[in-house]
């Protein structure tokens, strides 16, 4: 258990580390997801150790971006401004990349054929 | 005995008051999901923001005070993110049967998501910061506060259009696919996992367990894929 939360500490650090070694604009903590996922496709037995802790991670994750959520308050100034704009474009945008998204898996799998 | 307003005035110096206030409102939202059978529109996290909120206003709390007792849970974002991997390790074989349709959805699914929010943003007088803080609002909640803070914007303002928009997709994707006819369960998935992260794929499981296991995979390679597209759209727009 603690292994496992240095293991992933480990690749938040070096991707934290890489990220601003090599000026990414990539986040540090994705650099260590796609590190992690290689170390699992290299070792699968690696995946079998840390899966437990990973999927005790993430059963809350939604509980995690609360604190964060809260600062909007800080924005009401923003929000004041740009709220009716942002709202449309969520919306609108959300629901466009639902169609796009959609539309293109199912085109490209009657082209390649793939069945459910 | 100590005066009210004693213990408050200790409480309000450390961080228990309010880490221990966000996994009450927290849990609050969680039962009031729960009691609505599961309601996209009633998100605990939403409910949560609500009930935070007020109780910051009510009692004259800044936020920078709230966050000096949130931000224990808030550190965990950064490792969550990275068991992302997990998940997306355990779902892979998905992608190694249906690699073409669900590259090909992705590429289309993220970047219709991240061009046409910025487009109708900026044309409604939508500039700076505040356009910045949009572009990463498809992709999970972690990464997305990540993206925005390398592309300059306004993480807590991110956090909440996260938010937002997943609770969007969650609340129209059902409807949507059927006026589309869309029936591939593999595709109404996958484009909800895409399109609105983590929250689209919670709904996604609900409705059907191919359509949630799709979900999943799209949040987790869109997570990566944003990451990578967000700063170079966002440079078209500014």
């Amino acid at each position: 258990m603690i292994l496992n939360i240095t293991l992933i500490l480990l690749f938040q650090l070096a991707g934290e580390i890489a990220a601003r070694a090599f000026a990414l604009p990539v986040p540090g903590p994705v650099i260590g997801l796609a590190a992690l996922l290689a170390a699992f496709l290299l070792r699968p037995g690696l995946a079998r150790r840390v899966m437990p802790t990973a999927q005790g991670l993430l059963a809350h994750l939604s509980l995690l971006f609360v604190p964060a959520g809260v600062g909007v308050i800080s924005h009401a100034e923003v929000l004041g401004r740009d709220g009716a704009a942002l709202l449309a474009a969520l919306v609108a945008s959300t629901a466009l990349a639902l169609a796009a998204g959609a539309l293109t898996f199912v085109a490209l799998a009657r082209l390649a054929g793939t069945k459910e | 005995m100590t005066d009210l307003p004693d213990i408050w005035s200790y409480l309000r110096e450390g961080p228990l008051l309010w880490l221990t206030a966000t996994l009450v409102a927290y849990l609050a939202g969680d039962a009031a999901f729960r009691a609505v059978d599961r309601n996209p529109l009633v998100n605990p996290v939403l409910v949560a923001m609500i009930i935070l909120g007020l109780a910051l206003w009510s009692t004259g709390t800044p936020y920078a005070t709230y966050f000096e007792g949130a931000q224990f849970v808030h550190f965990m974002l950064g490792p969550a993110t990275v068991a992302l991997a997990g998940p997306l390790y355990e779902n892979l074989h998905h992608l190694r049967r249906t690699l073409v349709p669900m590259l090909g959805a992705l590429v289309v699914g993220s970047a219709v998501a991240v061009i046409s929010a910025l487009w109708i943003a900026r044309a409604l007088g939508v500039r700076g910061a505040t356009l910045a803080s949009l572009a990463p609002k498809s992709t999970t909640a972690p990464v997305a506060i990540g993206i925005s803070e390398a592309l300059g914007g306004l993480t807590t303002l991110t956090a909440a259009l996260v938010i937002l928009t997943g609770i969007i997709g969650a609340v129209l994707v059902t409807p949507l696919m059927n006026a589309l006819g869309i029936r591939d369960w593999r595709a109404r998935g996958f484009a909800v996992g895409v399109a609105a992260h983590g929250i689209g794929t919670a709904r996604a499981f609900q409705v059907n367990r191919t359509a949630g296991a799709f979900a999943g995979v799209g949040m987790g390679l869109n997570a990566l894929l944003t990451a990578l597209l967000a700063p170079y759209v966002l440079t078209l727009f500014r």
